[in-house]
C-alpha cells in the first residue's frame, strides 16, 4: 500500500509539474490541414498610423475587404500612433497571455517580446505551407509569394535562425532642403550631399545681425539644420564611417572615440547656432515651412508635411513661406557609397492555443501584403511597398510617374521621397537586433540630445564631459544588461533552470507531505 | 482680587502681548520667494536655455512616467509649465492642486511653448490655487501670450465643424485616432472673428473625466464656456479641463 501511495504521489507531482509548465509555455504552432470555416473567429490587430487619417481608412478598408472574403473572421482594430506605446502594451499583455493576434512593430521590439516563452510566432513554416503559405493554393486572395517580397526587407525580419515578422511598409530618412535659401546663400545642391557641405552651409545660414535678425530669412528664428530622429542620425553616421555600434551578439560598441569625434563636431556647429533637434526645438516640418530652416532630416514617411504646399501642416497659413523644396538622401561621408537606414513597420503574429485562430491571423497578415493594401498605404506617405509585385503594379507605376497637375495625392515632395528609397533600396541597412537593441538605439540618440543641450546651456563640453556622458547614458539605459529601459522596469527574462528546479522541488515536497498526511488519516480511519 | 493677584495678571497679559507681537513679526510672507529663487518677472526675462529656479504651486498634474512628472504650476504673478521634471512616484503622489514646489531646471522653448525642462523639484510648505483668468477678450491679441500656461477661461465661444462631414471633434489632430486608445481630443471654436483649436490632453483629462465626455457630446454651433491651461503649440492651444455648453 505504501509503495502504491508513493507511486501515486510521484505521479501527482509529475502531473502538477507538467500542468504548471503547460500553463506558462505556449505549444509550438503547427499548421492545421485546413482552415475550419464552420467556426467564427475574432482576432485583434494593433496597428500604428502616423496620425494620418488616410492610413486609418486604409486599415479599415483592408479589414472590410478581408472579412468579405472570410465572413467567419472578425478583425478588431486598435489604433496607435506611437510604436513605443504598442511595445509597452504588448509587454504588459505578454504577462497575462492577452497579446493581440497581430501587431505592427519593429524587429527590435520583437527581440524583447521573444523573452516571453514561445510568445511570438516564427513564420518560416507558415511561409512555405503549400495551402496557406505565401502564395498558397488555398488563399482566397492574390497574395505575394516569398520570392516577391523584397529580399532586403524580409531579411530584416530574421532574428537568429527564424523569421519572426513580415515587412509591411518601408521608409528611410531624407534630407528636405529649402533650395531657395540655399541658392540665396550661393550654394548649388549636389545630388548627394556630404556632411561637410551641410555643416558649411548651415553655419553660413546662422549669421545674424546685432538685433538677432538672421540675414537669410529676415526673421528672429532660424535653425539652419534640424534632425528629427537623433537615434538614426548617430546610427547612420557610424555606419557610413564603418565605425562600431553593436554586433549580432548584442555587444555594445557605441561608446568609442569615433562616436566622441562625431559628438564634438556636432557640438561645434551647435555652438555656431547651426544645428538643433526635434526634441529640443520643434518638428522639422514646422521650421522648414515657416522659412526658419535650411536643411531638415525626417522620415520619407513624413514627406506630406514638408514644403510650402504640403498637404499636412501644423502651422498657420500666415506663417508659411514660399520656397522650392528639394529632396535628397541623408548627408553622407562617402557620397560614392551612400548608406541610409531602412525603417518602417513590420507585422508580427502572436501564438495562441487555438491553431485555427492563429491561422486566421496569418491569413489576415498576408492580406496586408496584397497589392491593393500595399499601394494604397504606400501612397499615403513617402513609404514604398515591400513586395516587388506591388512595386511593379501598373497603378503604382502610374502613381510614381505621375506628371499631371500637383494635388494632395500626387504631392511632388512625397513622390520624390518614395523614388529616393526605391532607387537606394540596396544602400539601406538595419542594425543588429537583440534583446536590448531598443535601448542601445535610444542611447545613441540621447548622446546627441544631451550634447546639444549642454552646448546650448553653456556647459563645458570636453573629454571629461564625454566620459561622464557615456557613464550616465550607459546607466540610464541599463546597457549591457540584456534588458530595456523603455518600460522603466528591468526585464529579468525567463527563470533560470536552477530556480525552476528548486521551485519544482519545493512544490513536489509539499505535494508529498499532503499525500502522506492524507494517507495517514485514511489508514487511521481504517483502523 | 487682591493687588498681588492683579500684578500677576498684568504681568501675564504683558507677556502674552509680547509673545503675540513677536509671533506676528516672525510671520512668513507666503508670497515671498526663498533665497536664490526667481520672481516670475525674473523668470520671464531669463534667456532661453539658462538655468532657472522658481517656486510655484501645482495647479494640475498631467502625467508621470519613468520617474518624470509633467506639471502645470503657477504663482500669483504667472505660470510655469514643468515638462518631464525628475520626480519619484512617491513625490508625485504627494502633489495635489495647491502644493508648493521649488523647481530648478532650464528655461526652454518647444514649438512656441515656454517650459522648464530637465528640472528637479522639492516639495515645500504652502498652498495656493490660482484664480481663473477670463481671457476671452485677449483672444487674437498680442497680450494673450503673456498669460501662457495660466489657468484661464474663455466664454461664449462657438463650436465649429472640423471638416465637411460636420464632425464637432476629432480623436487626434486629424481624426486618425479612435475611442479607447488614449487619444487626445481636438475641437475648434470661434469667437466670431478667428478660429482656435483646443485640446483635451488625454493624460490630463482622460475618458473618465467629465470634460472628455463633454467634448464627445459637442455639436457644431454649440455655445460653450471653456476652462483650461493656456498651453502653446505654434500658437494658443489650450489644454482644456472643463467645457460647459450654454
Amino acid at each position: 500500500m505504501r509503495k502504491l501511495c508513493l507511486l501515486l504521489g510521484l505521479l501527482t507531482v509529475l502531473t502538477l509539474l507538467t500542468g504548471c509548465h503547460g500553463a506558462r509555455r505556449m505549444e509550438d504552432f503547427a499548421m492545421p490541414e485546413s482552415f475550419d470555416t464552420s467556426r467564427e473567429y475574432e482576432i485583434t490587430f494593433w496597428a500604428k498610423n502616423d496620425t494620418n487619417k488616410n492610413q486609418t481608412a486604409i486599415y479599415e478598408k483592408a479589414i472590410r475587404d478581408f472579412e468579405a472574403l472570410y465572413p467567419n473572421v472578425r478583425v478588431n482594430l486598435r489604433l496607435y500612433t506611437d510604436y513605443g506605446k504598442i511595445y509597452n502594451d504588448v509587454i504588459t499583455n505578454i504577462a497575462t497571455n492577452t497579446t493581440p493576434n497581430i501587431c505592427i512593430t519593429y524587429p527590435d521590439h520583437i527581440a524583447t517580446y521573444m523573452t516571453g516563452d514561445n510568445v511570438v510566432l516564427p513564420l518560416d513554416e507558415l511561409f512555405s505551407d503549400p495551402n496557406y503559405g505565401l502564395g498558397g493554393s488555398s488563399l482566397l486572395f492574390d497574395g505575394p509569394t516569398e520570392e516577391e517580397i523584397v529580399p532586403e526587407y524580409l531579411q530584416e525580419c530574421r532574428i537568429g535562425e527564424h523569421c519572426y515578422a513580415l515587412p509591411f511598409m518601408r521608409s528611410t530618412e531624407a534630407l528636405y532642403v529649402n533650395a531657395t535659401y540655399l541658392n540665396k546663400l550661393g550654394y548649388e545642391l549636389p545630388e548627394i550631399v556630404t556632411w561637410d557641405f551641410i555643416w558649411e552651409a548651415a553655419d553660413a545660414a546662422a549669421k545674424k545681425d546685432a538685433d538677432g535678425v538672421y540675414a537669410l530669412n529676415g526673421q528672429k528664428v532660424m535653425i539652419p539644420f534640424i534632425y528629427k530622429s537623433t537615434d538614426n542620425m548617430m546610427i547612420q553616421m557610424l555606419r557610413q564611417l564603418d565605425a562600431p555600434y553593436s554586433d549580432e551578439n548584442g555587444s555594445i560598441l557605441l561608446f568609442t572615440d569615433r562616436t566622441k569625434g562625431l559628438l564634438q563636431t556636432i557640438a561645434q556647429h551647435v555652438k555656431n547656432g547651426a544645428f538643433s533637434t526635434f526634441k529640443i526645438s520643434s518638428y522639422p516640418a514646422n521650421l522648414l515651412n515657416a522659412g526658419q530652416c535650411l536643411f531638415a532630416v525626417d522620415s520619407t514617411a513624413g514627406a506630406t508635411w514638408m514644403g510650402t504646399d504640403a498637404p499636412l501642416s501644423d502651422i498657420s497659413p500666415d506663417k508659411l513661406v514660399r520656397f522650392d523644396t528639394a529632396v535628397r538622401p541623408i548627408p553622407q561621408f562617402d557620397p560614392a557609397h551612400p548608406k541610409m537606414i531602412s525603417q518602417g513597420p513590420s507585422i508580427c503574429l502572436f501564438n495562441k492555443r487555438d491553431r485555427q485562430e492563429v491561422l486566421a491571423s496569418w491569413l489576415f497578415a498576408q492580406y496586408l501584403l496584397t497589392n491593393d493594401v500595399q499601394t494604397a498605404y504606400a501612397e499615403t506617405e513617402g513609404y514604398v511597398p515591400v513586395t516587388q509585385k506591388a512595386r511593379d503594379d501598373a497603378s503604382y507605376q502610374a502613381y510614381l510617374n505621375y506628371d499631371g497637375p500637383e494635388d494632395a495625392a500626387h504631392y511632388s515632395v512625397k513622390l520624390k521621397a518614395s523614388k529616393l528609397l526605391i532607387e537606394h533600396t540596396s544602400d539601406t541597412f538595419v542594425t543588429p537586433v537583440f534583446n536590448g537593441s531598443t535601448s542601445l538605439r535610444d542611447a545613441s540618440g540621447q548622446l546627441i540630445e544631451n550634447t546639444v543641450k549642454s552646448v546650448r546651456r553653456g556647459e563645458t563640453v570636453d573629454d571629461a564631459y564625454f566620459a561622464k556622458l557615456y557613464d550616465s547614458v550607459t546607466a540610464l539605459y541599463r546597457l549591457g544588461q540584456g534588458n530595456t529601459a523603455a518600460t522603466g522596469k528591468a526585464d529579468l527574462g525567463p527563470l533560470p533552470g536552477t530556480a525552476k528546479a528548486l521551485l519544482g522541488g519545493l512544490l513536489g515536497v509539499w505535494v508529498l507531505i499532503g499525500v502522506y498526511v492524507l494517507f495517514d488519516r485514511v489508514k487511521r480511519r481504517n483502523r | 482680587m487682591d493687588s498681588e493677584m492683579k500684578r500677576v495678571l498684568a504681568l501675564a497679559l504683558a507677556l502674552a502681548c509680547a509673545f503675540t507681537l513677536v509671533a506676528c513679526g516672525e510671520k512668513k510672507d507666503e508670497d515671498a520667494k526663498s533665497e536664490g529663487v526667481m520672481t516670475y518677472a525674473e523668470y520671464a526675462a531669463a534667456a532661453l536655455d539658462s538655468e532657472v529656479v522658481i517656486e510655484a504651486y501645482v495647479q494640475a498634474k498631467q502625467s508621470w512616467w519613468n520617474d518624470q512628472a509633467t506639471l502645470y504650476t503657477q504663482d500669483k504673478d504667472g505660470a510655469y509649465f514643468l515638462y518631464n521634471a525628475a520626480c519619484s512616484q512617491a513625490d508625485y503622489d504627494k502633489l495635489t492642486p495647491g502644493t508648493k514646489i521649488k523647481a530648478t531646471g532650464f528655461k526652454s522653448e518647444w514649438s512656441g511653448e515656454i517650459e522648464i525642462t530637465d528640472a528637479t523639484i522639492e516639495i515645500e510648505s504652502g498652498s495656493y490655487t490660482a484664480p481663473t483668468l477670463d481671457a476671452t477678450k485677449l483672444l487674437g491679441t498680442d497680450d494673450l501670450i503673456k498669460h501662457q500656461n495660466e489657468f484661464v477661461t474663455f466664454k461664449g465661444l462657438t463650436v465649429e465643424a472640423m471638416d465637411d462631414t460636420g464632425a464637432a471633434f476629432y480623436y487626434n489632430w486629424d481624426g486618425s485616432g479612435q475611442e479607447g486608445t488614449d487619444a487626445d481630443l481636438y475641437f475648434r471654436v470661434t469667437d466670431g472673428t478667428d478660429s482656435y483649436t483646443f485640446v483635451d490632453e488625454y493624460y490630463l483629462c482622460n475618458e473618465e473625466s467629465d470634460v472628455y465626455e463633454a467634448i464627445r457630446n459637442l455639436n457644431v454651433g454649440d455655445t460653450v464656456d471653456i476652462e483650461g491651461f493656456l498651453y502653446w503649440y505654434e500658437g494658443p492651444q489650450p489644454h482644456v479641463t472643463s467645457v460647459t455648453v450654454k
